[in-house]
């Protein structure tokens, strides 16, 4: 299969390990992927402060990038969220019927990086192995608005060696909430306080999802107070250690 | 006709809820009892095989009759009125304070027992009463407690949730003159029994709100627990219901979906103990004397906006409230309203035509936690962001708002998201610039200006050397040529390894097509 | 008195204006009677799984539920008011001799005031329509349930439910109430209580504390 990969803008600038895991994996898989370098941001940033107008052109501008691709890959639930719970709400803001048909078009092939594997792939054994102690943290738009469900923990499940933790209120919000985060920080800090002592709790080694925000939010805290938590995406943990005997055997047709 | 409210406050969000973050008790006790209820919630809700169908039924009968309440509200009022009851209407607050001492005064009132009521507390009722020389008396349990301790509710369903039982019995034994009363709930119930059955007794006339105005008979439905309702409804002679103009359903028989999902999303119980209805006055059964004061005060003008309209579907159940994180951590004081938690955030700027409480659509994460469990589907999360679209609108059309920093900072985000080459350039930019933030550890632990609100409790990883579409452009895209634009691919054969650690991922040796 | 008709036209107006075309009251009706009603609306249960369920419902509450026949209804109210410890209960209109036993006192409670239904020891009433899901009866302003003050003030309630007058869910006791939906009602579901302080729900606080139910098979 051809996919193309729309890593989103703060991967692209912060997170890049998670693209080259996303592409490692699609890759030993025996996918081909492919990175349109003209793709900039979904638009969620603007669209949830309040910037609607200035969210349209962003937008535009990714159905015009998209608009022929054959499947779109993206490592970060909130963004497929975006797409799916409000581009077609930006193209009727400004009565743009053309652009609300393309994206009705478009959307159908849009999938998040766990998503993609489970539900377009047909796969939870990747043949990583990772062998560490792991609690996943669910995000708020992978929980609710994509309704992931167990999908991230299906995959994980199936990952060697992987110890997976459970952790109390898995489905509350870290707190990070975008630009949430700056303009509430005193609430939002109290909310990764709460996140921070639940991920503590599991004893774990690594906290994951599908989303490098919160990853990002929670990191913050965990390593503030010099923990020795570290974060992980998802797409870095099924990238690792892919040399397994069952995948092999997997590969072989 | 937007809202008047005599007791508004005006501070933000942010800094309303600084107070609340740093009062551990109440911050103790909300966690506890929305802990509690959520539970109970879920196991109740989670029971019924058909609470997907109860709530989308619910929210379609819900969005038609706002959809012609002009309609429903004309039929409510002639089947009230053919059965005996008097309908007024009040524009806001003070036509609505008016209208109520006015009936007090006819009667001759010196004291008056109430009923909760939100719409009461919207209005500034007790203190315009009390001006005038009429003394209220709270009859529910968690009313009396705010009453008693001079408080303000901080959750429509459980007003007094933010108080433990120490300090209930405090307010008890001091305002009650109930030296060594014990603070078993037991007790403070007993204590509320004792004090108030007498006034039921006693007083003659009563105020109540109402959960819901029935179109086709005329008819008021008051759900409740503690029989201090059912008291007020039926003891006195005189009753008044204040209740907010979109609280009207079609039919009775629409009651069969609100009284499933009300009570199994506000208490978390099956059925709450005591549901009346009633229409009008009924010979020997009752209040001599029924009057229905519908108030407006700013919900008219929210149906003209499709999106929010929704808004005033809501059936106060307080589900939201329980589910969601931010009122979890600051309670309902934060707020600065009524009506709290993420219905209020979205209900109350538009009560006062977005003039007041414009923090309060920014004082959510959007998790979503409260469109999860809303029993007649109010798509919160949806209204918060079209709320924040207006107040961004009306801000930009200010000279302070155009040259705000947030302004100017989206302006130019937006600017460099439009065009892939001057959002590259911007990284590198940001992969230099950075350098006088990062600290020796790699981390940046200083932010300037409106960023430092992250940067007090967070660390902020630095940007990496490298972007993923510049390690694209030299690792991958050379496999293919010179990877022209626009679009670069690559397969399986040449991937290289993801290399953060701890993850360590190592080239595939067999792909496969799936 | 204030004369409210300005305010009237006003909030009228101000609605139609917001919500722009209007609908005619059959177009309006048409809608209605389209919307979707896809929830639960019968019973799924077989008699004595529902009595069951509406039983375990009600103890749930903390009320008590005591089975009979109907030839055995005034041995076993005698039984229940002995052991409550009480000699005499209210009683609305109509209620069956048949039901009363002979060792307890009876008033007729028809024209008690609030201040006299305070000073008795209970109350004895049947009900309309009773709803196994949700544990409640519902009584309304008929022949032996009597007006709404008569289960509010007295302390103790005891209320008799007939087998065929329980449903499994809410719209069945709703179908049920067509016919008299503007009588006064009442959903009792357990005896009063409240969850205000720290959501601990407790019994008892200005309606009956105690609730018993006779269950007439
Ligand atoms: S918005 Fe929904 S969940 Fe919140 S109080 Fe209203 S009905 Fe309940």
């Amino acid at each position: 299969m051809r996919v193309s990969l729309f890593i989103t803008c703060y991967n692209d600038s912060l997170f890049p390990e998670t693209g080259k895991a996303v592409v490692s994996l699609l890759e030993r898989l025996g996918h081909e992927v492919e990175f349109r370098p003209k793709q900039t941001c979904c638009g969620q940033m603007h669209w949830n402060t309040g910037y609607l107008r200035e969210a349209v052109p962003i937008v535009r501008h990714f159905v015009d990038v998209y608009r022929d691709a054959e499947t779109i890959v993206i490592p970060s639930s909130s963004c497929v969220s975006m797409m799916r719970d409000h581009y077609l709400k930006a193209a009727e803001s400004v009565g743009d019927a053309h652009l609300a048909d393309e994206i009705h078009a478009l959307l159908p092939r849009v999938f998040e990086f766990s998503e993609f594997l489970v539900k377009k792939l047909g796969l939870e054994d990747v043949g990583a192995s990772y062998p560490h102690k792991v609690t996943y943290h669910a995000s708020c738009h992978s929980e609710r608005s994509l309704h992931l469900g167990d999908i991230p923990i299906r995959l994980l499940k199936n990952v060697r060696g992987l110890d997976l933790l459970p952790i109390q209120n898995i489905e509350e919000c870290c707190g990070f909430g975008g630009t949430f985060a700056i303009k509430n920080a005193d609430v939002s800090s109290a909310m990764l306080a709460d996140k921070v002592r639940s991920v503590l709790n599991t004893g774990a080694e690594v906290c994951t999802a599908v989303d490098n925000s919160c990853l990002m939010h929670l990191y913050g805290s965990l390593h503030r107070q010099r923990t020795f938590v570290r974060t992980a995406h998802i797409a870095e943990i099924l990238a690792s250690g892919g040399d397994h005997a069952s995948q092999s055997e997997a590969g072989r047709q | 006709m937007s809202a008047t409210s005599p007791q508004w406050s005006a501070r933000d969000f942010p800094t309303a809820a600084k107070d609340l973050l740093a009062d551990s008790q109440i911050r103790k006790n909300v966690q506890h009892a929305t802990n509690v209820i959520q539970a109970k919630r879920a196991k109740v809700v989670g029971e019924l095989t058909d609470w997907g169908e109860l709530r989308e039924d619910g929210a379609q009968i819900r969005a038609h009759t706002l959809k012609h309440l002009d309609h429903y509200l004309a039929q409510f009022e002639g089947n009230c009125t053919r059965a005996g009851g008097q309908v007024h209407w009040a524009r806001d607050a003070a036509e609505a304070n008016q209208i109520i001492l006015d009936l007090l005064q006819q009667h001759a009132a010196k004291e008056v027992i109430k009923i909760k009521t939100m719409t009461s507390e919207e209005i500034g009722l007790n203190k315009y009463l009390e001006a005038a020389g009429i003394r209220p008396y709270e009859t529910d349990l968690a009313e009396l407690i705010i009453q008693l301790g001079r408080d303000k509710p901080s959750h429509f369903v459980v007003p007094a949730l933010h108080k433990n039982r120490q300090q209930v019995r405090e307010i008890f034994e001091r305002e009650l003159h109930l030296p060594g009363l014990g603070d078993r709930p037991e007790d403070l119930a007993t204590a509320a029994r004792t004090y108030l059955r007498e006034k039921f007794l006693r007083i003659k006339i009563a105020i109540s709100g109402g959960n819901f105005m029935i179109a086709d008979t005329g008819g008021v439905c008051i759900v409740e627990s503690e029989g201090n309702g059912r008291m007020c409804l039926t003891l006195p002679d005189v009753l008044i219901s204040l209740i907010g103009i979109e609280k009207v359903v079609p039919s009775f028989k629409d009651l069969e979906v609100f009284l499933q999902t009300l009570p199994r999303s506000a208490t978390g119980e099956r059925m709450n103990p005591y549901n009346s209805t009633w229409s009008g006055v009924h010979p020997g059964d009752g209040p001599k004397e029924f009057h229905v004061v519908l108030l407006d005060n700013g919900r008219s003008p929210i149906l003209a906006d499709k999106e929010a309209r929704q808004t005033l579907q809501c059936i106060r159940c307080g589900a939201c409230l329980n589910a969601c994180p931010v009122y979890h951590q600051t309670g309902g004081h934060a707020y600065e309203s009524v009506y709290a938690g993420p219905i209020g955030a979205i209900l109350t700027p538009q009560l006062h035509s977005m003039k007041e409480g414009r923090s309060l659509p920014y004082a959510s994460s959007l998790c979503g936690a409260c469109y999860e469990v809303c029993p007649v589907k109010i798509n919160i999360p949806e209204v918060l962001i079209h709320l924040r679209g207006k107040v961004v609108r009306e801000d930009q059309e200010t000279l302070s708002g155009k040259l705000g920093l947030w302004n100017i900072g989206m302006q130019a985000a937006a600017f460099l998201f439009a065009d892939s080459r001057r959002f590259a350039l911007a990284q590198q930019a940001g992969q230099i610039g950075q350098k006088v933030l990062v600290s020796k550890n790699g981390f940046i632990e200083w932010l300037p200006l409106m960023l430092g609100g992250w940067s007090q409790t967070r660390d902020l990883r630095a940007m990496p050397a490298q972007s993923f579409r510049e390690w694209w452009a030299k690792e991958k895209a050379p496999h293919l040529g010179n990877g022209g634009p626009p679009h670069v691919s690559t397969s399986g054969s040449n991937a290289s390894p993801a290399a953060r650690q701890p993850a360590e991922s190592k080239p595939a040796k067999e792909s496969r097509d799936v | 008195m204030s004369d409210s008709s300005a305010a009237r036209a006003a909030i009228l107006e101000s609605i139609r204006t917001s919500l722009g075309a209007q609908s005619t009251p059959a177009q309006i009706a048409e809608e209605y009677a389209a919307l979707p009603r896809d929830y639960k609306r019968s019973s799924t249960l077989d008699s004595s799984a529902l009595l069951d369920l509406f039983q375990n419902r009600l103890e749930e509450y903390d009320a008590g539920v005591y089975r009979t026949t109907s030839a055995q209804i005034a041995a076993t109210i005698a039984g229940i008011v002995e052991s409550r410890k009480r000699h005499s209960l209210a009683i609305p209109e109509g209620v069956p001799t048949a039901w009363l036993p002979q060792e307890i006192r009876f008033e007729d409670a028809t024209s008690f005031d609030a201040y006299r239904l305070d000073a008795v020891e209970g109350v004895l009433t049947g009900c309309t329509v009773a709803i196994a899901e949700t544990g409640s009866m519902v009584l309304q302003n008929a022949t032996a349930q009597g007006p709404r003050i008569l289960s509010l003030v007295p302390d103790y309630h005891l209320c008799v439910v007939f087998a065929d007058q329980v449903v499994e869910t809410v719209p069945e006791a709703f179908e049920r109430l067509r016919a008299t939906d503007s009588v006064p009602t009442t959903f009792i579901s357990g005896p009063s209580a409240t969850a205000d302080i720290e959501m601990t729900r407790i019994k008892g606080v200005h309606g009956p504390r105690f609730l018993d139910v006779v269950l007439v098979l």
